[in-house]
């Protein structure tokens, strides 16, 4: 599923919305999520998972094609680390975390 | 680094303010939103959205773990994880820039 196909089947469970308030909708939740991160918060939807940043230290990479050496400066990445309830959807209904 | 947790009521919050539906029913549409992704997912779809990222389902096979209090060996059942792949847009914004790498 893309995101012109999730507004799609917004708009169609809700008659009395435009499309283009649907993809608004969408829009803002997604940009919430991006700010919260991009400002080190962390997001916690119960029921679907948690996105959360992660800082990565400068280190020296290699160019995998050529073996030259290069610098990759300190940077943030975002993770998502899937909720208790998706994990046992995914797998009918059993809770698989390892080591329990 | 804040610490703040941003959840289900802030993002209705958003919604609230910019799309100008009453609060009960920007708290819904997150819902519905979440509920749809959610649905789809649990169905083994992989989930693209543009400039966030995309959600993929994968199966991962049998394997041999280790509890490592006691280092008893432990059989890992086959399963489906969940895996985000943020997209360079989410990655750039993310550090402050505009665009991606």
């Amino acid at each position: 599923m893309i995101k012109s196909e999730l507004v799609a089947r917004l708009a169609e469970q809700n008659p009395h919305l435009y499309q283009r308030d649907v993809e608004n909708i969408v829009n803002a939740i997604l940009d919430t999520i991006a700010d919260a991160l991009a400002r080190g918060d962390r997001v916690e939807l119960r029921g679907f998972g948690a996105f959360s940043v992660k800082r990565r230290d400068a280190r020296t990479g290699r160019n995998p094609r050529t073996g030259e050496t290069v610098s990759v400066s300190q940077k943030v990445v975002p993770v998502f680390k899937t909720g208790k309830e998706m994990r046992m959807r995914l797998n009918g209904g059993v809770d698989d975390q390892v080591g329990k | 680094m804040a610490g703040r947790t941003v959840t289900r009521a802030d993002l209705s919050e958003a919604v609230y303010q910019r799309v100008g539906l009453s609060r009960t029913e920007s708290a819904a549409l997150v819902e519905a939103v979440l509920k749809e992704l959610c649905d789809c997912l649990a169905r083994g779809e992989t989930v693209k959205l543009s400039s966030f990222g995309s959600f993929v389902v994968r199966s991962k096979g049998e394997r041999i773990g280790r509890n490592p209090k006691t280092g008893v060996e432990v059989p890992i059942e086959p399963r489906r994880v969940l895996v985000f792949k943020p997209s360079n847009v989410l990655k750039a914004r993310i550090n402050g820039g505009g665009e991606g790498e």
